[in-house]
């Protein structure tokens, strides 16, 4: 059995709604609402879902980059949300975060090779000559030229700086790598090389994903297991062999059948699924899909259905499966 | 015989920048058919933008200008009309869809009053005979309860419902031609299924022309007829559909098509075009893929491809490979 590098147990993160003259809480948006989960140390998992579903504050929230709500974030079991500021700041090298759009974390009047290295600085490297070096390898391995240590962020394009985020994140010797929609705001023909920079430096330095991404194909090539959220809640996980040969929950299906495929004889036989996304902020009674659900019954509206194996570690939340 | 509706002959759109010269619309000609959904394809930058807000005759000049060219609808030349004969085929002969539909909308106004004020304007219907008939096309875009989104603002809609009012208000004119630049491409895939079964069935139902504008190429082979691809601002092959995909000419047509991830065809590892596409100032007079192409011979460095047919009468591209003078240099 593979080490679990990261452990995530009945995880929520509401974010509170405020309201009226004296700006109370009047509601929560349940962004995360009892998630758990396991990434096992190499492992790339993904986690996919429509906008809103809460892949991002699972992102950010088991990084400790926002407080969370209840539950537990074991990262090499410890306990993050239990470690002490110190110990958690030498922790933060180890467990980085790639961004969709790393232009706007980057800061435009400091030049690119500086901005890649400032986080060594951070972390106790003094020697400028060592950091340079450091930063220049980095640059090396993620296709940027050393020509362009002295560039500013905006002469580069789309695709540079994605390698640039992920330079910041990789020189920090990292074992464990949130990538957030690193390749959604990026051209097809760009998307496909970082997505093989990604899986390249996965293998050479074996590092451990968690890939939020929308896009089903994208995260099919890149991930060993995926998780598919809806409104807050995974309603269903397993091997991405498994999840695309056998999908399970009606969810996952309208999913994978709404994505057009490059191929004008291919047959669909699609699920258009009615109505929009709920709120989060008041989501539907029960199974939280059941509006928008072609086979819900009365039981959907009334009880949530459990999220359990149902063999080969296959886990989804439906009453009818 | 299907008709023409749309020439574009020769387009060159250019924007002159502090830095140098763009031409973000170079030289450029297809035809839009009557009742055909036309898809342009490229990346980011491409010109497939500027090639449609030419047609409308929207570019901001400066720094933008239409310097060469004919744009035909149904014969006229649309670059020779003036200003008040060019805005009514803009709200009666073509409208067009945009990306970010909450942009488009009018924050403060109800949806109801947005609906009808065109049908006043352009059709000349009076208040009630618009209310009608902009109930009537809130239910054509699948939209239940229309009288009650008629009295709602943009802000109460979700993504897809707002693009559902923006298409609304683009038919309401019945138009000949919709023009849709990345309609979906702001919104979920669920959604963006919906949008498109509606559009393919506004076109059923209507025989409106389309030039759907995308990058995703599980788009266009779920919604062309008609294929444009665009490089660096030239259209660098065209084709129907099914041609297209099953045998595509061009290398960095044939790239992006294998570039792709496909669900449930799982590669070991993703074919992807190296480099990036060119500074789209000063370009040469070359093939200007030749960079990231890996058939590029000495001829494609120097001197720009023919855009023509090679052999196939319904299938055209820009690339050497398919010529005889490349021998001679
Ligand atoms: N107002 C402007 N000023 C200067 N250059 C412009 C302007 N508008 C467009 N361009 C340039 O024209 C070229 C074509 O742009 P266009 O918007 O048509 O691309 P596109 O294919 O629609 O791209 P995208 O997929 O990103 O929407 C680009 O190089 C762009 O930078
Ligand atoms: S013209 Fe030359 S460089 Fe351009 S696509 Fe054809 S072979 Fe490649
Ligand atoms: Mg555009």
């Amino acid at each position: 059995m593979k080490e679990v590098l990261m452990q995530v147990d009945n995880l929520k993160k509401y974010f509170p709604i405020t309201g009226g003259v004296f700006q109370r809480t009047v509601g929560n948006v349940k962004a995360v609402d009892d998630v758990s989960f396991r990434i096992h140390r190499g492992e790339s998992l993904g986690l996919v879902g429509e906008s809103g579903c809460g892949k991002s504050t699972i992102g950010r929230t088991i990084l400790r980059l926002n407080e969370k709500t209840d539950g537990t974030v074991l990262f090499q079991g410890k306990d993050l949300y239990k470690l002490p500021k110190e110990e958690l700041r030498r922790m933060r090298p180890k467990m980085q975060i790639v961004f969709q759009d790393p232009f706007s974390s980057l800061n435009p009047r400091i030049k690119v090779g500086q901005a890649i290295g400032e986080a060594l600085y951070d972390h106790g490297v003094t020697d400028s000559k060592v950091v340079r070096e450091r930063v220049l390898e980095t640059m090396n391995i993620c296709g940027l030229a050393s020509y362009q240590y002295d560039r500013y962020p905006h002469e580069f394009s789309g695709g540079q700086r994605q390698r640039i985020g992920i330079a910041r994140a990789l020189i920090m010797n990292p074992e464990f790598i949130v990538a957030d929609e690193p390749v959604s705001a990026l051209d097809v023909s760009i998307q496909a090389q970082i997505i093989n920079l990604l899986s390249d430096l996965q293998r050479d330095k074996q590092l451990t994903y968690l890939f939020i991404s929308h896009d089903l194909s994208v995260v099919e090539h890149l991930c060993d297991r995926v998780g598919v959220m809806y409104l807050g809640s995974m309603v269903e996980m397993s091997s991405t062999e498994e999840l695309f040969r056998n999908p399970l929950h009606p969810y996952t299906k309208a999913l994978m059948s709404a994505i057009p495929v490059p191929d004008p004889t291919y047959k669909r036989d699609r699920v258009v699924l009615q109505g929009d996304i709920p709120s989060p902020a008041n989501p539907p009674s029960g199974c939280k899909f059941h509006t928008r659900c072609p086979i819900a019954s009365d039981i959907c509206k009334q009880q949530a259905p459990e999220y359990r194996d149902v063999g080969n570690d296959h886990l989804v939340a439906c009453h009818f499966v | 015989m299907v008709k023409d509706l749309v020439e574009f002959r020769n387009l060159e759109t250019h924007f002159h920048t502090t830095a140098g010269t763009v031409k973000a619309v170079d030289n450029v000609s297809f035809t839009i058919r009557e009742g055909e959904t036309l898809c342009v394809v490229g990346e980011s930058g491409c010109g497939k933008s500027v090639t449609a807000m030419s047609l409308m005759q929207l570019i901001e000049s400066p720094p933008g200008k239409i310097v060469g060219g004919e744009i035909l609808f149904e014969g006229r030349d649309l670059l020779k009309l003036s200003k008040r004969d060019m805005s009514k085929i803009r709200g009666n002969e073509i409208s067009m869809i945009f990306q970010e539909p909450m942009s488009s909308l009018n924050p403060v106004l109800t949806i109801g009053h947005q609906i009808s004020e065109p049908l006043m304007l352009h059709m000349l219907l009076d208040r009630k005979a618009a209310k009608k008939r902009a109930i009537e096309l809130i239910t054509l875009v699948g939209i239940s309860r229309p009288d009650k989104i008629f009295d709602s603002y943009p802000h109460e809609l979700s993504g897809g419902m707002r693009q559902r009012i923006m298409i609304a208000i683009a038919l309401s004119c019945d138009p000949k031609l919709l023009i849709a630049d990345e309609p979906t491409t702001a919104l979920d895939v669920t959604i963006q299924a919906q949008i498109l079964d509606l559009m393919r069935d506004i076109k059923q139902k209507l025989n409106t022309s389309i030039m759907l504008i995308t990058h995703d190429l599980g788009v266009v082979a779920e919604m062309a007829d008609y294929v444009v691809v665009m490089y660096a601002g030239k259209v660098i092959e065209e084709a129907p559909v099914l041609e297209l995909f099953q045998d595509p000419q061009h290398p960095y047509t044939k790239g992006l098509l294998k570039a792709k991830p496909i669900i449930n065809q799982k590669q070991e590892r993703l074919y992807s075009i190296p480099g990036q596409v060119p500074n789209p100032i000063d370009l040469e007079d070359n093939c200007h893929f030749h960079d990231r192409c890996e058939f590029c011979m000495d001829i494609c460095k120097v001197k720009q491809p023919p855009f023509r047919t090679h052999g196939k009468d319904n299938h055209k591209s820009a690339c050497w490979l398919y010529e005889e003078e490349r021998e001679v240099l």
